[in-house]
Parts: C-alpha cells; structure tokens; sequence
C-alpha cells in the first residue's frame, strides 16, 4: 500500500491523531517537572489508547481501560499527590543522575526490544481477518470462561494475594501504634 | 442519510435532551424547594410562575467575566468543566428513549454509561488542584475521596441487573424486564427488576448516585458552611455555568439509569409495544422526572452527614451488601 492509499483512508487518520496522543502524553509524563501534569499526560496516553483500542472493535477494552485506569487508578494516583505534596506552580526538580538516566534507558529499550521481537516472533505469518464492528462482549465473556479460564483464575489469585499484601502492609495493630 | 448528517443530528440531539431536561430540572429545584421551605421561589422571570428564572439564571452567568485566580494552573483549571461536562453528555449517548429512539445502542452501554461517568471524578480533582484555594483543594480531596468509595456499590449494583438481564445492553435489559413473570388466565404480567428481586440492589444504585452527584446528605464536598462551595469557589462565568448544568444534567442521566435498570426503562404494565413505540419517551422521561423529584424532595429534608459517617455507610453497609445482593441474584440465576 502506498502512502497516498494510506492518507486516503478516515481510520488512518484517527489513527495518526490517536498516536499522536499517545506518544505526546507518553513525553509529558516523563519530561513535566509538575507531578500533577505528569499524572495528567498518563490520562492523555491513556484515552489515547482506549481510542485506538475502539478502532480496532476492542469496546470492552477501550471502556475497561476509561473506567479501570482513567477513572480509578490515576484518581487514586492524584489524590495520592495531591493529599501529601501538591505544589501549585512551583516545579520541583525531578531529574536523576546521569547514571541512573542510562540504566532507565537500557532497561526500557530491551524492554521495548523484548516485547516487539515476541510480537513480531508469535504474529508475523498470522493473517488477521478484517475487523467487522465491534467483538460482542458476551463472546469474550464465554471465550474467558472456557477456553481461558485457567488464565483468569490465576489472575485472580495473583490480584487477591497482592490485595492481602496490600492490607499487612498497610495495617497498623493497635497494641503495635500504642508502643 | 449521510454518516455526517445523521452525527450532527445525533449530537443535537443529544446536547439538546441534556441541556432542556437539566433547564427543567434546575426549575423544579427552585420551586420545589421553595415550596418546601414555605417560601415563594422565582416568581417574576418569564411572566407565570417565573418558567424563565433558570435562563435568566444562564444568560446571566455567561455574562460574567472568566476569571483565573492568582497563581492557578491555567490550563488545568480552564480544562477542567470541560472534563467534567465530557463524563456528563457521554452518559446521554446511550440512553434508550424508546426502542427506536436512542442514539447508539452500544452492545456495553451499561458498562460504557459507568466508565464515561467515571471521568467527572478527575474533572473535579483537576478544578480543586489547580484552583490555588485550600477550599477547592479540600473540596476536591473530599469529592474524589468519596466518588472512589460510591463508585463501588454503584457499579456492584449494576452487575446484579446484568447478571439478572444476561446483558450490558440498556435496552437489553429494558427488553429484558418485559419478559412475562406470571400469568393471570390469559393476561401476562410483566414487573420491572425493582418488583422481581433488584429491590435491594435499587436502594443501594440510588443512594450510591445521591453520593455520586455529591447532593445532600452527602454534599461534604460543597459544603457551603464549611467550604464555600469547595472545587466550584474559584470558577465564574460559562465555566461555573458548566459546572451548574453538570450537575443537573448528572442528575437525569443518574435518574435515567436507575429507570432504565431498575423501574422498567420507556415500558408500562399492560401496554402492547406499538403504544410503546410511541409513548416510550413520554413514560420514560416521566419515570426521571420522578426519581429526579425524589433527589430534589430528600436534599430539602435531610441534613448532611459527616465526613466519617458518609464513608462508613460506603464501606460497611453499602458494598457488603451490593455483594451479598450479586450473590444472591446470581444464585437465582442459576437455579431458576
């Protein structure tokens, strides 16, 4: 396909907007000195993202992603930041030492290696068929339930065993604060 | 009809259910509560009754000038309304008037309707933060605190319907409610989910949604006495103009849920379902009005409750009993 086919096309160009979000919010989150603005740029990437996930008849993804990240976690993220340090317009300095620059950059480019070459690895001679409207969310429902169920129950185990967690941790006995 | 044509169409039709039935519902709220209190109410604007006083109300706040505070985050703070009003239209797209007249009929709409409405929480910590005002800030601390602790019982009651209805679809789950439940010789009674099991996930859904639109009794985060009028203090002009139709507008989407899931949607007893074609609107929207009468009649009767008490009732009461309610409803499920 040509790039003139390619500019052609309406989903082309949602899509083009959509990356550009993601990747635009992405660089906020990493490059504002303002905690709250970082936090902002991360909802960008996000809705970004659910869009793409939409173009790709993925709904129940895309509303997960609104309602789980953009609705619950980064709320949970701003409260966080704002209930113990919120500093409005003055802009705390948040860059690390060099070294630490270069491993966050290593560690992220293999990251980004390993995933791509796993993709490319498990899809490459797979044909997808074209998308038509969006996955029925009682299909992903029975395909959750049968065919990955094992999948699921393991995650399940693993959200509950870091819920548990989360409670010792968090948890101050009474006899242990009165000491 | 062109894609184009049929989306203008759409929004206009959206926006203008959303702003006419929150213009009538702010009406309502200035007289209802007048009556309650003895009091006249808006009498003067528009001639009878005073019908104008709530455009008179909008056409005055827009005349206003926009202010930013001091030292407030500019961008955040102008974005703000708009985040908040975007969680508030959204819920509007997928509500089903009748069974023809809805503006998409979305194969997750309950799901989808919960996650858009899940934005105005981090509309409202985006106005109290960048505000530059302890009041907002705490406003928006509060407000977040408890949308995070009502969200839940709210969204664990809906699974209940869904589980009940075997769907996501709101007019799956309308249609679901007109399926017969007994027979009286040859008359099939059909009873909306609040008469056939949903009574208790229908409390649950309607006090979550008081909280949701921080009302009262569980206005902490506007508390006026305490807060001015927490998040909203610095806003002025078309922003607060947002925030005010946000908040009625917030109110009929949450009525329009609860009608939906709980009291039978556009349906009627003993209706044939040509009549509903055609009276679907008219049941359905006096069904809101109703539930919207009911949050009008209880925050000019209760008094506020603290800010412990608002979220313990979350947190004890509310979700252990949304989840005793889901297994019971699923319980029903599989053995009937």
């Amino acid at each position: 396909m040509s790039f003139g086919d390619w500019i052609g096309q309406l989903e082309n160009w949602v899509f083009a907007v959509l990356a550009f979000g993601t990747l635009a919010g992405a660089i906020l989150v990493v490059h504002s000195r303002n905690v709250i603005h970082a936090a902002l740029g991360l909802v960008l990437t996000l809705g970004s993202l659910a869009g793409l996930f939409l173009l790709l008849g993925a709904e129940f993804v895309a509303w997960t992603l609104v309602m789980v990240y953009i609705g619950a976690v980064i709320v949970l993220f701003l409260f966080g930041i704002m209930i113990t340090r919120a500093p409005l317009g003055y802009e705390i300095d948040l860059s690390h030492p060099t070294s630490v620059k270069v491993t966050a950059a290593i560690v992220a480019g293999s990251l980004f290696a390993l995933i791509g070459w796993a993709f490319l690895d498990a899809f490459e001679a797979v044909e997808f068929a074209a998308v038509d409207g969006p996955t029925r969310t009682a299909d992903i429902g029975i395909s959750m339930f049968t065919n990955y169920v094992i999948p699921f129950e393991v995650m399940s185990f693993l959200l509950l065993a870091a819920l548990i967690g989360g409670i010792v941790l968090a948890r101050q006995d009474p006899e242990e604060a009165d000491e | 009809m062109s894609f184009a044509v049929l989306l203008t169409i759409k929004v206009l039709a959206v926006l203008g259910l959303m702003i006419g039935g929150a213009l009538v519902v702010i009406f309502a709220e200035l007289k209802i509560g007048a009556h309650m209190q003895n009091r006249m109410g808006p009498y003067f604007a528009g001639g009878r009754f005073g019908w104008a006083q709530p455009l008179a109300d909008g056409l005055k706040f827009m005349q206003k000038e926009d202010l930013v505070p001091d030292g407030a985050d500019e961008r955040v703070y102008k974005l703000a309304p708009y985040v908040v009003l975007m969680g508030t239209v959204g819920v509007f797209v997928v509500l089903p008037l009748s069974p023809r007249f809805v503006a998409r009929d979305l194969d997750l709409g309950a799901f989808y309707a919960l996650a858009i409405s899940s934005l105005t929480t981090l509309g409202v910590l985006m106005a109290g933060w960048s505000s530059n005002n302890k009041y907002s800030l705490i406003g928006g601390l509060r407000a977040a605190a408890q949308l995070i602790a009502y969200e839940l019982p709210l969204v664990l009651a809906v699974v209940a319907v869904a589980i009940q209805a075997g769907t996501l679809s709101i007019s799956g789950i309308i249609e679901a409610q007109a399926v017969p439940v007994f027979t009286i010789g040859e008359l099939n009674v059909a009873l909306p989910y609040i008469l056939t099991g949903q009574i208790i996930g229908f409390a649950i859904f309607f006090i979550a949604s008081i909280a949701e639109l921080s009302r009262i009794p569980f206005d902490m985060p506007i508390a006026e006495s305490e807060l001015t009028m927490g998040f909203v203090t610095e806003y002025s002009s078309i922003r607060f103009t947002m925030f005010f139709l946000a908040e009625y507008a917030g109110m009929l989407s949450m009525s329009a849920l609860a009608t939906a899931f709980y009291l039978g949607g556009y349906q009627l007893p003993g209706l044939s379902s040509t009549a509903i074609e055609v009276l679907g609107p008219v049941i359905f929207i006096s069904k809101v009005f109703l539930l919207s009468f009911v949050f009008i009649w209880l925050r000019w009767t209760l008094p506020r409750f603290r800010e412990d008490q608002l979220q313990s009732l979350a947190w004890r009461w509310l979700i252990p009993a949304a989840l005793l309610n889901i297994a019971i409803t699923a319980t029903f499920k599989v053995v009937f």
